[in-house]
């Protein structure tokens, strides 16, 4: 080391302890200090979400193929699946799906949260146990679901025969719409405990005191419903319903498992149809288009939620009129 | 389908090298005197990582894992053996693939070596070695294993799917035998439905057993979905004569086929509620497996009949070897595979696999393990009997596409559930398949 490099080096120590030094500014420097702070979460959100969310977009603009990194062909591919009827048809599916699954989780996930949210003996187990459904890997209640559903060794059936209610066994995941139902009904049961004790927590935070003024004041039950729990409840159903309608529209291993899309592709999703096209077929481009097509109805019940739910002015310490 | 994880193969490994002395130092020899012989030879202290299907039928899972650890020991090489269920087994070979990172070694199913071609080994010399030492092999294993004239896998042996069926079921609706032809088996069929034992095969995603009767009874019927160049021909008489036969064939099945998938019929047929279905040999050996005689002992296995095109229209599944080329130890994995194929080895794989895999090489017909059990006999010659699934066209992305999407499979389901008729199928189907094909 020269003559001149010590010196620097020595003054590099120096102004590390002198105010007015780079490491003193940067530690009153806000900005330096939030920018710094912020880089490990910025990476790891550009690595892990960014970079394979724009990686998915380009592939959906591409033939690629497994071993075969394609070139861009624009948006052939989507215009491709406009006029694929399969694909229609998971799309009807999938939007059936999410609907119906949606609306019953969400009712049910209330009427749960609320009997929850009453004093009872072992409230703390049995709470913990209404989280079983949520808890079991999805993939072994998939299992137990088509176990439950087997056409020819169901125990749904088989009680009913018993009980002679039926003559035959049912054929649930055999008829299209049957099928259709049966894993709706799986969705619903897995997705109910989010909801439920997602719901029971914003309960909890309503001031009992408001219950105790209506009731003065001769509120009904529906009543004290109507006008206390449910505005109250509003924002934190708000955020609940977003993740739930996105858990459902982009669900995979139900179907997979139960049906793999059958019977005749009437339990198709659009993330289960992308991934038999993509992976198990090859075709990655057309497999990534099939999951681009997705982000525009997935964006869309953000938004929703967003600016029809979350930003009631009431949030913002203003009144809600 | 016997369940056999990677677990069961190390503890079953572990005491083959523990308690199996004897038979282990058998192996030991056999690998020593292949490695004596062999022109491969294993880098020094190579590391192997073998991909392979989870084994359907126990035996035929241990007697590998033993062999490669006969291999490891004498030639000092170290083989981790990863077992997946086989369709996760193609997921993962192509991942590998596409990244170039994973396993060297992959024993995989169909004809995949035919979509990454340029990823993969030329194992032109090993093949051409096998052939030489196992009798030839037999044409259909050089389709499957040969592109633009080299080898790049070595197709190592056939999974047969072949009429399973219950004997005294069968008599009952009088008859000795599967009859050999379409209008005798419809019979059969419509009589077992009659007595209340109906038989019934696979309508839903079952990329096994659902593939291998809706391409015998297409081809049957001469119907195909390209033609030899490859153009789609699937919307013709033959397909709509075929999906007529399969409407009526339908209305014998047990009820719910439709969401049976590939575990399905095994587990209705050891139930005794189905008397004949399309399967490998695993419900035999599942059956003999658990000891449940009035199964295995009433049962037996027959060739799919013979439809107007006058000739076997089966399919069977290929399970080829294949090594990537981002393997840093290239010749070991030659090596393994040459070893794997070698009389020795190959004659305890037949054994341990009673049936359920057969033989692609023409030296094996006479192996003992078609002669302990009559009732594994149909199974030697699926080999010879079966077509590839990319029939009549070219092996490659268009055929496997077709193959994963159910095109076939859906359209028989539709006429089979009366969701559409044959030529509205047929046409619809004629549509689906162009899409993988016109690009």
């Amino acid at each position: 080391m020269g003559p001149d490099a010590m010196a620097v080096s020595a003054a590099a120590v120096r102004g590390g302890a002198r105010p007015g030094g780079f490491l003193s500014r940067l530690n009153h420097s806000r900005n330096m200090l939030g920018l710094i702070f912020m880089l490990p979460a910025a990476i790891f959100l550009g690595g892990f979400l960014a970079y394979p969310l724009g990686l998915g977009l380009w592939l959906s603009m591409t033939s690629a193929k497994v071993g075969d990194p394609g070139k861009f062909i624009g948006l052939a591919n989507f215009i491709w699946l406009t006029e694929d009827n399969v694909f229609w048809l998971s799309v009807f599916n999938t939007f059936l799906y999410t609907v119906v699954a949606s609306v019953c989780k969400f009712a049910l996930g209330l009427w749960l949260a609320m009997v929850l949210n009453n004093h009872f003996p072992f409230k703390a187990l049995i709470r913990a146990i209404v989280l079983m459904p949520f808890i079991v890997p999805t993939v072994l209640s998939a299992i137990a679901f088509w176990w439950l559903y087997d056409s020819q060794d169901s125990i749904i059936s088989w009680v009913l025969l018993g009980l002679g209610l039926i003559d035959h066994h049912i054929d649930f995941l055999g008829d299209p719409w049957n099928a259709r139902w049966a894993v709706i009904i799986a969705n619903i049961w897995r997705g109910i405990p989010f909801v439920a004790i997602t719901l029971l927590a914003g309960l909890q935070t309503i001031s009992p005191s408001l219950y105790e003024a209506a009731t003065i004041d001769g509120a009904s039950g529906w009543q004290r419903f109507r006008f206390i729990t449910l505005p109250l409840l509003t924002p934190i159903i708000a955020v609940v319903m977003t993740f739930s309608v996105l858990f459902t529209f982009t669900d995979f291993q139900l179907i997979w498992v139960m049906t793999k899309g059958g019977p005749v592709n009437s339990t198709h999703l659009m993330a289960t149809l992308s991934f038999q096209r993509a992976i198990v077929g090859g075709s990655l481009g057309e497999g990534a288009a099939l999951s681009v097509a997705m982000i525009p109805f997935l964006l869309s019940a953000i938004l929703f939620s967003y600016f029809g739910l979350q930003r009631r002015r009431w949030q913002q310490g203003s009144r809600d009129d | 389908m016997t369940d056999f994880s990677r677990r069961d193969a190390i503890k079953i490994a572990a005491g083959t090298a523990l308690a199996g002395g004897a038979a282990f130092k058998a192996l030991l020899d056999s690998a020593e005197a292949f490695a004596q012989e062999s022109q491969w030879k294993p880098e020094k202290g190579a590391k192997l990582r073998v991909l392979r299907w989870s084994p359907f039928v126990k035996a035929e899972g241990e007697n590998f894992t033993a062999l490669v650890a006969a291999f490891d020991k004498v030639n000092g090489t170290q083989t981790r053996i990863d077992a997946l269920g086989y369709e996760d087994v193609r997921l993962k070979a192509q991942v590998a693939a596409n990244s170039g990172v994973g396993p060297d070694f992959v024993w995989n199913i169909h004809a995949d070596n035919h979509l990454y071609p340029e990823k993969l080994m030329d194992v032109t010399d090993v093949a051409d070695w096998i052939g030489k030492r196992g009798g030839g092999w037999y044409p259909i294993a050089e389709l499957y294993g040969k592109r633009r004239g080299r080898w790049n896998s070595i197709p190592a042996t056939i999974g047969g799917n072949l009429l399973n069926y219950r004997i005294s079921h069968i008599k009952k609706a009088g008859f000795e035998k599967v009859p050999a032809d379409m209008a005798g088996f419809l019979k059969l069929m419509q009589g077992l439905k009659a007595n209340g034992t109906p038989g019934g095969f696979a309508m839903g995603k079952a990329s096994g057993d659902g593939n291998a009767w809706c391409l015998w009874l297409l081809w049957a019927f001469n119907g195909k979905v390209v033609d030899a160049k490859d153009n789609v021909a699937l919307d013709s008489p033959e397909t709509v004569a075929a999906l007529e036969y399969a409407k009526q064939l339908a209305q014998t099945f047990v009820p719910g086929t439709a969401s049976w998938l590939d575990p399905s019929n095994n587990k209705a047929f050891l139930d005794g509620q189905v008397s004949l279905t399309n399967n490998g040999i695993s419900i035999y050996a599942a059956a003999k497996a658990q000891n449940m005689p009035q199964i295995f002992d009433d049962m037996d296995h027959a060739f799919y009949p013979i439809g107007p095109v006058g000739r076997p229209t089966e399919f069977h599944s290929n399970y080829p070897y294949y090594a990537y080329r981002y393997t840093k130890s290239p010749q070991a994995c030659k090596a393994l595979m040459a070893y794997l194929m070698d009389t020795e080895q190959y004659n305890k794989f037949l054994a341990g696999s009673v049936g359920y895999l057969s033989h692609v090489l023409k030296a094996y017909d006479n192996h003992p393990v078609w002669k302990e059990d009559p009732k594994r006999l149909p199974f030697k010659d699926v080999a010879a009997r079966t077509l590839p699934f990319s029939w009549a066209g070219s092996l490659g992305f268009s055929s496997a596409q077709v193959f994963a999407d159910f095109v076939v499979v859906d359209m028989f389901a539709e006429v089979g559930t009366g969701s559409k008729t044959p030529k509205q199928a047929a046409a619809d189907a004629q549509k689906r398949a162009q899409r993988y094909y016109n690009t």
